[in-house]
C-alpha cells in the first residue's frame, strides 16, 4: 500500500500522470470537453440529459468521430484529428471496454460465452478463454449462471455477467454508462458493493445520475453542463463545495450565483445575500477578490420558513412563491423561487403552505457558505 | 391474441378481407379439383417432368447460394453503412420485385448475350451464358436476389448496431464482430430470406425463357414444361403444378414458421424481463 502511495506521489510530481489524457469537440452537438483520468483512478462524469455524457464515451470508445480534438491512453494516440497525420484508431484495438446500462449480452451465446468472447477476440485459445471466463464470472460471483442464456437471466444476474465480460477483456480503461440506472432496488446495492470491488486500482469513467454511485465508487468527479466541463475535483469537495448549479442539486444545497462583495454575493436581480467565507476550510483556493464571480450556498435545513417579513440582523430574506411542497424524509420540502428549504409537517401544518403561496425563506448568514467561482 | 379483446374492425372490413381470401383460395381449389388422382403420379413421374423438376430443383439451390453469397453483403452496406446514393441503390436493387420477369429476361441478354455489355468478352474467353444452364441460375438470381435483401436487410435494421458496438469495444475486428455477432443474431432473418429466395427462384418463367429459352434437360425447368404441357397434356400440367403448389405451400411454412422455443431471443429482444400476467416465468 505505502509503495504504492509513493508510486502516485512521484508520477504526480513528475507532472505528467495520466493514464487518459482527452480533448475532443462535435460542433454539432456543441460537445468541447478536455480532460483526463490518473492511474488507478475511477472518474464520475455527470450532468444533466444532452449534457455529452454519453458523447464523450462513445467518442473514448471509438463508436464516435469527433470533428477535432486528441486523446491518449497509457501513452498509446487514441485519435489526433488536429495535425497533418490524423490518425484514429478503430474501437477493437483500444482497450476501452464499454459497459452500458443495459447489459447487452449477446443473446445467442451462453453466460460463459459471452465473458469467452473478449479473450477469444484476442486470440486466446478456445479452452484457455472458457477458463479465464469462469474465473471471471466466479468473480462477479456469477459462476452458477455460466451455461445459461441471457432470456433466462435477471437483470442483476444480466448486468453481472456483462461486468466480467467487460473485465475479462482486461481494458486499460473501463467505460461505464450509467451501469446501474436499469436495476430494481434490489439488485442496485449488490452491483454497487461489486463495482466498489472491481474499480479499486482500476481505470474508469462511470457515466451516473446517482450521487451515491459518485461517493462511493469514485475519486473524481467531472460535472458536464451543455457540452463543457462545468466543474471538476475530488468528490467529496464538489459536493461540499459546488461551484456549478448542477452539483449543488447533487449535493442538495440551495446555490446563488452572483458577484463576491466581502462576506456576500450580489445577484444580478441587485439582492446581497450576507454569507462567511469559508476559506478557512479550502485554504488552497485563496482568498477571492471583491467583484470576482462568486456563489452563496446554503442547506435548505437551515432556511426556516415565515409568512411575513421577519427581519432581523444578521439574517437574509427572500420573499418568494411556493411551487411545489414534497415529503423529504422526515420533514417536508418546500420548493419556491428555485429554492427549498426543509421544515417539520407540523410547521408546515401550522403555516398552512400551499403551492401559489408567497411567503419568506429566512437564512442566518452563519449558515450561508460564500466562495469565489 | 385474446379472443374477447375489442378489435374494433367494421363488419364491411370483414367482408371484403373474407373476398380477399376468396381470390387467393379459390383458383388453387379448382385446380386441385381437376387433379386426375388416378394418372397423378405417372404424369408427375414421367421422363420430361422429372428432368425438369430435378433442373428446377439444382438451378433453384445453386441460385439462392448466389443469393446469400451476394445478398447478405449488400443487405449489410444497405443497413448500416452510410453513403452518397444510398437510397437510389436501395431503390434499384429492389426494382426486380416490380419489373415484368420477360423485361429482366431482355436485360440479362443484352448484358450476357452473344451480343450483349459483356457477352463479346466473355466470348473471347470460350464462354457463352446465354441459352445454358447458368443462364437459368442468372435469372432466377435477378429475380430472387431482392427478396433476400428485403428481408435481411428488415433483420438487420431491426437487430441494431448495439451489439455489434460492443463486441467491438471488447477487441474483435470487424470480421469477428460480423462472423460471432451480426450473422448469428440475424439468422432467422436470412433463413426466411434465403427460403423466400429459393421459391422466387422455383417458380421463374419470364426471365428464364426470355434469357435461357426452353431446352429440356438444359434450361427447360418446372414452371416452362408446365406451359408446354399445357398445349398438349393438359392433365400433366395440373398434375405439374400441384407440385409446385405443394412446394410453395411448404416454403411459406418454413419461411414463417412461428419462432421455434430453442431461441427465445427472437421473440424477446429486451433484458430486463417484464412480467405479464397470467404467465408464469
Amino acid at each position: 500500500m505505502d509503495c504504492q502511495t509513493d508510486d502516485d506521489a512521484r508520477t504526480r510530481s513528475r507532472g505528467s500522470p495520466v493514464t487518459l489524457s482527452f480533448q475532443a469537440a462535435v460542433a454539432g452537438r456543441g460537445f468541447d470537453v478536455d480532460l483526463a483520468v490518473r492511474p488507478g483512478e475511477t472518474l464520475a462524469v455527470m450532468g444533466p440529459n444532452g449534457a455529452g455524457k454519453s458523447t464523450l464515451l462513445a467518442s473514448i470508445a471509438g463508436l464516435l468521430r469527433p470533428d477535432s480534438g486528441r486523446a491518449e491512453l497509457n501513452g498509446r494516440t487514441l485519435f489526433d484529428l488536429d495535425g497533418a497525420n490524423r490518425t484514429w484508431l478503430p474501437p477493437h484495438h483500444r482497450g476501452t471496454a464499454l459497459l452500458a446500462q443495459e447489459p447487452l449480452l449477446f443473446p445467442h451465446l451462453s453466460a460463459v460465452d459471452n465473458v469467452s468472447f473478449g479473450p477469444r477476440s484476442g486470440g486466446v485459445p478456445k479452452r484457455d478463454a472458457k477458463q479465464q471466463a469462469m474465473r471471471w464470472l466466479a468473480d462477479v460471483e456469477a459462476e452458477h449462471l455460466a451455461g445459461r442464456r441471457p432470456a433466462q437471466l435477471s437483470g442483476g444476474q444480466a448486468q453481472r455477467v456483462a461486468v466480467a465480460r467487460a473485465l475479462a477483456a482486461d481494458p486499460a480503461l473501463l467505460l461505464l454508462d450509467e451501469p446501474l440506472a436499469a436495476l430494481d432496488i434490489h439488485s442496485a446495492p449488490l452491483l454497487r458493493r461489486l463495482f466498489k470491488r472491481v474499480l479499486a486500482g482500476r481505470q474508469a469513467i462511470i457515466v451516473t445520475h446517482d450521487v451515491l454511485d459518485a461517493l462511493v465508487l469514485a475519486d473524481r468527479v467531472v460535472i458536464l453542463e451543455n457540452g463543457k466541463v462545468a466543474e471538476e475535483g475530488p468528490t467529496r469537495t464538489v459536493l461540499e463545495r459546488p461551484r456549478s448549479s448542477f452539483a449543488a442539486g447533487l449535493a442538495g444545497l440551495n446555490f446563488i450565483p452572483g458577484t463576491l462583495d466581502g462576506a456576500g454575493v450580489h445577484t444580478s436581480r441587485g439582492m446581497r445575500i450576507a454569507g462567511h467565507h469559508q476559506e478557512q476550510a479550502f485554504p488552497e483556493a485563496g482568498f477571492p477578490e471583491a467583484g470576482g464571480p462568486g456563489v452563496a450556498v446554503f442547506p435548505p435545513s437551515a432556511v426556516s420558513v415565515f409568512l411575513d417579513d421577519a427581519h432581523g440582523s444578521p439574517r437574509n430574506s427572500f420573499a418568494v412563491t411556493i411551487t411545489d411542497l414534497e415529503p423529504h424524509g422526515d420533514q417536508i420540502r418546500v420548493r419556491a423561487g428555485g429554492l427549498a428549504a426543509d421544515i417539520t409537517p407540523s410547521a408546515s401544518a401550522d403555516l398552512g403552505l400551499a403551492p401559489g403561496m408567497t411567503v419568506h425563506f429566512v437564512v442566518k448568514a452563519a449558515a450561508v457558505s460564500v466562495y469565489g467561482t | 391474441m385474446d379472443r374477447h379483446a375489442y378489435s374494433g374492425i367494421p363488419a364491411w372490413v370483414r367482408v371484403l378481407a373474407v373476398l380477399a381470401a376468396v381470390v387467393v383460395v379459390l383458383p388453387l381449389l379448382a385446380m386441385v379439383l381437376r387433379v386426375d388422382w388416378a394418372q397423378f403420379i405417372p404424369l408427375v413421374t414421367s421422363g420430361p417432368s422429372l428432368t425438369a423438376l430435378g433442373l428446377s430443383l439444382r438451378t433453384s439451390a445453386a441460385s439462392t447460394v448466389l443469393c446469400v453469397v451476394l445478398g447478405v453483403p449488400l443487405a449489410l452496406v444497405l443497413a448500416r453503412d452510410s453513403f452518397r446514393l444510398q437510397g437510389l441503390l436501395r431503390s434499384l436493387v429492389l426494382l426486380p420485385l416490380v419489373l415484368p420477369p420477360v423485361v429482366g429476361g431482355i436485360a440479362l441478354l443484352y448484358t450476357f448475350g452473344r451480343q450483349g455489355l459483356l457477352g463479346q468478352a466473355l466470348e473471347v474467353l470460350g464462354l457463352r451464358i446465354a441459352f445454358s444452364t447458368t443462364a437459368v441460375v442468372l435469372a432466377q438470381t435477378f429475380v430472387a436476389l431482392p427478396f433476400l435483401v428485403v428481408s435481411l436487410e428488415g433483420a438487420l435494421r431491426t437487430s441494431g448496431s448495439r451489439y455489434e458496438a460492443v463486441a467491438a469495444t471488447l477487441g474483435a475486428r470487424p470480421g469477428t464482430v460480423f462472423r460471432r455477432v451480426t450473422l448469428p443474431l440475424v439468422l432467422p432473418g436470412l433463413a426466411s430470406g434465403a427460403v423466400l429466395s429459393f421459391a422466387r427462384s422455383l417458380g421463374e418463367f419470364g426471365a428464364t425463357l426470355t434469357f435461357a429459352g426452353s431446352l429440356q434437360g438444359v434450361t427447360r425447368t418446372l414452371p416452362l414444361e408446365i406451359y408446354l404441357q399445357r398445349e398438349t397434356d393438359p392433365a400433366a400440367a395440373v398434375a405439374l403444378s400441384l407440385v409446385l403448389v405443394a412446394v410453395a405451400v411448404a416454403v411459406v411454412a418454413l419461411a414463417y414458421r412461428q419462432p421455434a422455443k430453442s431461441r427465445p431471443w427472437t421473440a424477446k429482444r429486451t433484458t430486463t424481463p417484464a412480467p405479464v400476467r397470467g404467465e408464469v416465468p
